[in-house]
C-alpha cells in the first residue's frame, strides 16, 4: 500500500537519514532543541550497523556483550523514545531513501518494507545525511567462493541474527575494523587463527601527538588486542589473503608477505586451512544522495570520496547537512559528536562546549587512521587474468585489463561501458574503488548513480504522481 | 560452558519454527533473517551465477552486494540477508537471471 504525506504544504523540520551513530545522536539533540524530527532509516531497529543488534525475538539479555560503548546506544535510544512518545519524532523504520528532491525544503522518496513492497515520501525544511559507509573490496583469486564474506558482514550476521559463517575464521584485509571484528567473532566461539593486516600500522607512529589526544580510541584499541591475545589469535601485519581455496565453498587461503606497496613478495605464500573467511578493507562513506544533488565532496587520506562539511557540518548545498563517515571515515565517537554539533547548528544554537574541540580531535585521528590504511598501488598483484573482479556481472581482471591495454580505456567509466563492470545489481559499490583502480588510478570524482538504493520499476514508474491516500508520513498537527 | 554467539548475548530465543530451503526443513529463530537461518544450519550458496553458474550466498550481509538472493515463496531476487524468515517460507536456489518463471 503506498503512502505519503497528504498534506503536501506539512512537513518536518529536519529529515535525518541514517539511525546509526551520527543519526540517532543528532535526531534526539535536535528534538531536545525543540525540532520536530523525522528518523528515516533502512533498517529494522536504531543503531545502524555500529550498533547493530539482535532482533527481540532471539531474546538477547546480554546484547552490550557485542559491542563497545553500548550503554551510549541505550541513553540515546531511551531519549529517542521519550521523544517518540511526545510526538517530536517520527521513527521510519525500513525505509529506504532513493533520492531527494528540492522543494522549497526537500522531499524524500522513500521505498518501505524489506522487499520495497512500498514507498513513501517525507517532507523536511532541512536533511541530515548520516547514511554511514560501506566496506571498500579488493578482489582476489577465489573471494567469490561460499564462506568468503566481508568483515562488516560476518559482524553484521552474528550482531543481527547471532550466526557465523564457519568454525574456522580467517580475517584479512586493513583496517581497525579487522580487530573488533575478529574480537566479537572470537567471543561469539568461532576459531580465528590469523588476522591478517595489509597495512603496517607504522602510519600511526609517525604523528604520536594526534593518537594520544583521544585517548578512548587508543582504550578501544587495547580491548580489541587483549581478547585477540587471550584467544591465540595471531596479528600478521603486511600480509594479505592472495587467493582462497575450494570449489563449492572455501576451505582454505594462502597469505602472502607484501612490500610497502602491498606487492606479494615472492616465495612468501603459505596456506592455511579454514571454512571461512572475512575480508574487507576499510570503509567507504555512503553519500550517493548528496552527490547526485551536486554536493561537494573531498578525497580522505586513503583515496576515498567524503562530503565536504564546514565546521558546523554543513554540505555545500544550502539546507543539506552531513555528520559521521559521510564526511570520512571516523568511528562512533566522532559520528556522535559531529550529529550533536548538526543538531545545533539546523536549530540555528551554538554547540555545547568542548564539543568542537572533540570534533577536532577525533577527526583529526581518522585522517591518521586513514591514511595508515591506504591500499597501497601494489594490490592487483595479486589478481590473476580468470579472477572475478566485478561480481555481478562476473566481468574478470583480464577483461578489464583489455578494455585498458587493447581497447584503450583510460578511466574506470569507459572500462564500465566496455566490460559492464560495476553495472549489475550492487552498482559498483562492491567493484567500484577496484575497477577504478585497475583502469589506471582512482577516479576524479565519486561514482555517479542516479539511484541511492535499488527502487522496482512499479515504483519508479509512479515517481512524480501522488501516492495516494495512506498513512500520512508527514507531522500530523 | 561452550563459546556460541547465543551464550555471548545470553539468548533466551522464542521458540523456532520451520522453513523450507529446496524442500528441506530449516529451522529459524523469530527475527533471524533467511540467511541467518541458513548460515546456522551450515548452509553458505542459494544462489548460481548468470554466466558460470557457480555458488554464490550471502558476502555483506547488510543488503549491498545481491549475492545473497534466492527465490522466496515465489518471488525471486529477494536479498535475504535483509528479508526476516516467516514460519512456512519456502526459500528456493535461484539459478542464474532469477527470472524463468518471469515473475518480476
Ligand atoms: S548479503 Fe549482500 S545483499 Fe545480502
Amino acid at each position: 500500500m503506498p503512502t505519503s504525506p497528504s498534506d503536501p504544504a506539512a512537513g518536518y523540520d529536519l529529515a535525518v537519514i541514517g539511525a546509526g551513530p551520527a543519526g540517532l545522536a543528532a535526531a534526539v539533540t535536535a528534538a531536545d532543541l525543540g525540532l520536530r524530527c523525522a528518523l528515516l532509516d533502512a533498517g529494522p531497529r536504531t543503531g545502524g550497523q555500529y550498533y547493530r543488534h539482535p532482533a527481540p525475538g532471539l531474546g538477547a539479555t546480554r546484547p552490550g556483550r557485542l559491542h563497545h560503548g553500548w550503554r551510549r546506544y541505550t541513553a540515546l535510544a531511551a531519549r529517542l523514545a521519550a521523544h517518540t512518545l511526545a510526538g517530536r519524532v517520527d521513527h521510519l523504520a525500513e525505509h529506504h531513501v532513493w533520492t531527494a528532491e528540492r522543494a522549497g525544503g526537500w522531499l524524500l522518496h522513500a521505498t518501505v518494507g524489506p522487499a520495497a513492497e512500498r514507498r513513501a515520501s517525507v517532507r523536511a525544511r532541512a536533511v541530515l545525511l548520516a547514511t554511514g559507509a560501506y566496506e571498500r573490496q579488493l578482489p582476489f583469486p577465489g573471494w567469490t567462493l561460499p564462506g568468503v564474506v566481508t568483515a562488516g558482514g560476518a559482524q553484521a550476521m552474528l550482531k543481527s541474527g547471532l550466526v557465523l559463517p564457519g568454525r574456522r575464521i580467517v580475517l584479512a584485509g586493513s583496517g581497525p575494523l579487522l580487530l573488533a571484528a575478529a574480537s566479537s567473532l572470537v567471543g561469539a566461539g568461532a576459531e580465528v587463527p590469523v588476522v591478517a593486516e595489509a597495512a603496517d600500522y607504522l602510519g600511526y607512529a609517525r604523528r604520536p601527538g594526534v593518537p594520544a589526544a583521544v585517548p578512548g580510541k587508543l582504550a578501544e584499541g587495547a580491548v580489541h588486542a587483549a581478547a585477540l591475545l587471550r584467544h591465540r589469535v595471531r596479528l600478521l601485519r603486511r600480509t594479505a589473503v592472495v587467493e582462497a581455496h575450494g570449489t563449492d565453498r572455501v576451505t582454505g587461503v594462502t597469505l602472502a608477505r607484501l612490500d610497502r606497496d602491498w606487492r606479494p613478495l615472492p616465495g612468501t605464500g603459505r596456506r592455511i586451512a579454514c571454512d571461512a573467511l572475512a575480508v574487507g578493507h576499510g570503509l567507504l562513506p555512503q553519500i550517493e544522495l548528496a552527490t547526485e544533488l551536486g554536493a561537494e565532496t573531498r578525497r580522505t587520506p586513503d583515496g576515498a570520496f567524503a562530503l565536504r562539511v564546514d565546521a558546523r557540518q554543513r554540505t555545500s548545498l544550502p539546507g543539506l547537512w552531513a555528520a559521521g563517515e559521510t564526511c570520512g571515515v571516523g568511528g562512533a565517537d566522532l559520528a556522535l559528536a559531529e550529529g550533536e554539533l548538526a543538531a545545533y547548528a539546523v536549530a540555528g544554537r551554538s554547540p555545547a562546549a568542548g564539543l568542537t574541540g572533540r570534533r577536532a580531535r577525533l577527526r583529526a585521528f581518522a585522517e591518521l587512521m586513514a591514511a595508515a590504511h591506504r591500499p597501497g598501488p601494489g594490490w592487483p598483484g595479486w589478481l590473476r587474468p580468470d579472477t572475478e573482479v566485478c561480481r555481478c556481472e562476473e566481468v574478470t581482471a583480464g577483461r578489464i585489463g583489455e578494455a585498458v591495454d587493447a581497447l584503450g580505456a583510460g578511466d574506470a567509466r569507459t572500462v564500465k561501458l566496455l566490460t559492464r563492470a560495476g553495472m549489475g545489481w550492487c552498482q559498483g559499490r562492491m567493484c567500484g574503488s577496484a575497477v577504478a583502480c585497475l583502469a589506471g588510478g582512482p577516479a576524479a570524482g565519486p561514482d555517479s548513480r542516479p539511484l541511492a538504493v535499488p527502487v522496482p520499476l512499479g515504483q519508479l514508474g509512479r515517481f512524480g504522481q501522488p501516492a495516494g491516500p495512506g498513512r500520512s508520513a508527514g507531522p500530523q498537527r | 560452558m561452550r563459546r556460541t554467539p547465543a551464550a555471548l548475548v545470553r539468548a533466551e530465543p522464542q521458540p523456532a519454527h520451520t522453513i523450507e530451503f529446496d524442500g528441506r526443513p530449516v529451522p529459524a529463530l523469530p527475527g533471524q533473517s533467511i540467511a541467518a537461518a541458513l548460515w546456522a544450519e551450515g548452509i553458505l550458496a542459494w544462489r548460481t551465477t548468470r554466466v558460470g553458474g557457480r555458488p554464490r550466498g550471502a558476502f555483506c550481509g547488510i543488503g549491498v552486494c545481491f549475492d545473497c538472493l534466492a527465490t522466496v515463496n515465489g518471488r525471486p531476487n529477494q536479498r535475504t540477508c535483509l528479508l526476516p524468515a516467516g514460519p512456512g517460507d519456502t526459500v528456493t536456489t535461484q539459478e542464474g537471471h532469477g527470472r524463468a518463471d518471469l515473475a518480476v
